[in-house]
């Protein structure tokens, strides 16, 4: 009780004390520059001139002190020594360079960005395609849709019970191993069969990013001029072509667009390799490996490292989304 | 015209069935949790959840009383009980040995190697015969496999809100989440109104650099602002982690709802300008209450990140109960019990309740914003 009272106590505290900014340093503005009386015109003119930044200051303050000094401290930390005190050059770099579980981290990595991406946007694509002719079919996308909402950790138990393990004989809980079981093969521990656990893993963000494929492609599906369509029919072309020649085609932007934004995702995957594996068995991927680094190893330069590997591998993403919003006049 | 008529109703069952597989696969791993959540530990290990419907077969070792208690009966030294003592059960089988230990269906009857005889009947209760004076020494093993019928329980609920303090952490979780959702809002409100409506130096500058913050990875920014925190003494707690929340969440807000304010129509705020209203009163009166459904999409996406958050809170918030979210402690759970699933099942259950309700009752602002979002950059 006392908590739920101290947190509403925090939570009004912490809304009042926004809205209070924006209110009084609006109201001081008015008041030292009043848009009124001898020297209205130029008066209205200086408090336009700095209105802007008091509408932009919280936002900017928070953004720099949040996103964008640490990319500056982390290239300093990168360059110093486990507790950050003692300059160590290059030291980092190199032994990242050579470190095992680094080789093995960038490795996995690959391996999600090509296949995550890749399977939720096809899954999502037939899935857009196939609810889009059913009279079910915003019931099927909701279903589809639900394991965005979970946590990355309730997706991680929810597949840990599906890969459970129990011994031969023994009946099977898991149901991929009693599925197994079921067409007579043998069953498995299927979270620690290198290579194939990272398949495993990889099939947990599938299943919670293809509905996200699903929303964003039938949105584009939808928006396909229907007369492109009917002229295909009209020549004779089979469904199967008209999807793959005709609908496919005309959506690539959105393709696109739905395949960097989960290759962004892929790049941060965290929560369901430290839940299901914690990187044993030859799963690890940069983002736990930064966490072992931080938090195990205690060793910041290590870590900021690892985590400058990660902002450089999402910076040709940036730089792409950067230029298309300035294409599109924003 | 009848051939083609077949192939589009073909087509059209091909379409469903696809459909339907889809959505089975995609609904069975949750289903599958949720079911196990309801069952106890015994009915968990012992059959997978898709028979929670049937009754779950077990096999149990009993092992009798000692021999030497057996009271003569005619010719015969007898021993009488029941495999469920007071429980109560149903007996599907029963053996001798554990090789074979349903060899027997209820009320056959076993022989011994030394002429011995057992019989179990069905429920439970069972007769073991000596042909002499039985020797002293440990008790037979009977080999029985049990039915219990299927049952659905809300122990597993109790258990994991009380005893595992998954109350408290809900309780934690909402402390987090609320003030995370709408801080950001406020102060990305003001900045989207700014970037949209107003005219200054550096606006282009300030939009593509948001836009390059969308995707800055979180791991990035951690180890600076811990030690940020811990240097300007907030430590580890809920201000840090709002702050923190707020900054992770700020970029996308500012970015979605400045594409929806600059989509008003210009002509309103012209007017409202030139009719003497300030640039507050305009933002307040007519920016605020038209752009709702930007506003609710976006809270909507930051409460499920907020929510479902497990790097943020681990980094900025403490171990201790009064700080530790749901997702941390599914986190400890998972690391510490990975065999008691009833209680992993109700933990996981309790904590994705919130969002699946969220997401049901407010999916249609879920989707615009997502496409809004989605379809520019990301």
């Amino acid at each position: 009780m006392e908590q739920l009272a101290l947190a509403s106590a925090t939570i009004v505290i912490g809304i009042f004390g926004c809205v209070a900014w924006f209110w009084g340093s609006n109201w001081l503005l008015d008041r030292a520059l009043p848009p009124r009386g001898a020297n209205a015109g130029r008066n209205i003119g200086r408090a336009a001139r700095v209105r802007p930044w008091l509408f932009l200051g919280p936002a900017l303050l928070v953004l720099a002190v949040y996103l964008v000094w640490p990319v500056f401290l982390s290239i300093w930390l990168s360059l110093h020594d486990a507790s950050g005190q003692r300059f160590v050059g290059l030291g980092n770099w190199r032994w990242l360079m050579a470190d095992g579980k680094f080789r093995e981290s960038m490795g996995n990595n690959l391996l999600w960005l090509l296949i995550v991406p890749a399977a939720a946007t096809f899954f999502g694509l037939i899935a857009a395609s196939l609810t889009d002719r059913l009279r079910w079919g915003n019931l099927a996308k909701s279903l589809i849709f639900m394991p965005m909402a979970i946590s990355f950790i309730g997706a991680s138990v929810i597949w840990k019970f599906i890969y459970d393990f129990r011994g031969e004989g023994q009946a099977q809980i898991g149901l991929l191993n009693a599925v197994v079981e079921g067409f007579g093969g043998a069953p498995q521990t299927w979270l620690t069969l290198t290579p194939w656990n990272n398949l495993m893993l990889m099939a947990v963000l599938i299943w919670i990013q293809t509905g996200f494929a699903m929303v964003i492609l039938s949105a584009a599906l939808r928006g396909i001029p229907e007369e492109t369509v009917e002229a295909a029919v009209l020549d004779g072309a089979s469904p199967l072509q008209i999807f793959l020649k005709i609908k496919v085609p005309q959506i690539w932007g959105t393709i696109a667009v739905v395949w960097t934004t989960i290759t962004i995702l892929v790049l941060k995957v965290f929560d369901i390799v430290l839940a299901m594996t914690n990187g044993q068995w030859g799963t690890q991927v940069l983002a736990n490996l930064m966490f072992d680094w931080m938090f195990r190893g205690n060793d910041t330069g290590r870590a900021s490292a690892v985590a400058l590997v990660i902002m450089l591998l999402v910076t040709p993403i940036m730089i792409w989304n950067i230029r298309t919003a300035r294409r599109e006049g924003m | 015209m009848e051939g083609m008529a077949g192939t589009k109703s073909r087509l059209t069952w091909a379409v469903n069935l696809a459909a339907l597989l889809l959505v089975v696969l995609w609904t069975i791993p949750t289903l599958g949790l949720l079911i196990s959540s309801f069952r106890d530990r015994d009915q968990i290990a012992a059959s997978g959840w898709w028979k929670a419907a049937l009754p779950a077969e077990q096999n149990e070792i009993f092992r009798a009383p000692p021999p030497e208690t057996a009271v003569p009966d005619g010719p015969l030294w007898v021993l009488d009980g029941n495999v469920f003592g007071e429980a109560g059960g149903s007996v599907a089988a029963f053996g001798l040995s554990a090789r074979e230990p349903k060899a027997f269906a209820p009320g056959e009857t076993a022989t011994g190697r030394a002429g011995d005889t057992l019989t179990v009947a069905e429920d439970g209760a069972f007769r073991i015969t000596y042909p002499e004076a039985p020797e002293a020494g440990r008790g037979d093993r009977i080999f029985v496999t049990t039915t219990t019928p299927p049952r659905l329980t809300l122990e597993n609920y109790e258990t994991v809100v009380v005893a595992q303090g998954l109350g408290r952490a809900f309780l934690n979780t909402f402390t987090v989440t609320i003030p995370a959702t709408v801080i950001p809002i406020l102060i990305a409100a003001f900045a989207a109104y700014a970037l949209a409506w107003m005219r200054f130096p550096g606006r282009a500058l300030i939009l593509a650099g948001i836009v390059g913050l969308l995707v800055v990875p979180l791991q990035m920014t951690l180890i600076p602002l811990l030690r940020l925190h811990n240097a300007i003494g907030l430590d580890k707690g809920y201000l840090g982690i709002w702050l923190a929340h707020t900054a992770f969440g700020l970029p996308m807000a500012v970015y979605l709802l400045r594409n929806y304010i600059a989509g008003l129509p210009r002509e309103i705020i012209e007017s409202a300008r030139v009719d003497g209203a300030t640039d507050f009163e305009i933002f307040r009166r007519i920016v605020l209450p038209l752009s709702f459904p930007a506003l609710a999409s976006f809270a909507i996406f930051q409460f499920l990140w907020v929510w479902n958050d497990l790097l943020v809170a681990t980094v900025f918030l403490g171990n201790a109960p009064d700080q530790l979210v749901m997702t941390g402690v599914l986190r400890e759970l998972l690391g510490s019990l990975g065999g008691e699933w009833e209680i992993l099942a109700a933990s996981a259950f309790v904590s994705i309740s919130m969002p699946l309700l969220v997401f049901f009752g407010l999916q249609r602002y879920l989707v615009r914003g997502l496409l809004a979002g989605s379809v520019k950059g990301g």
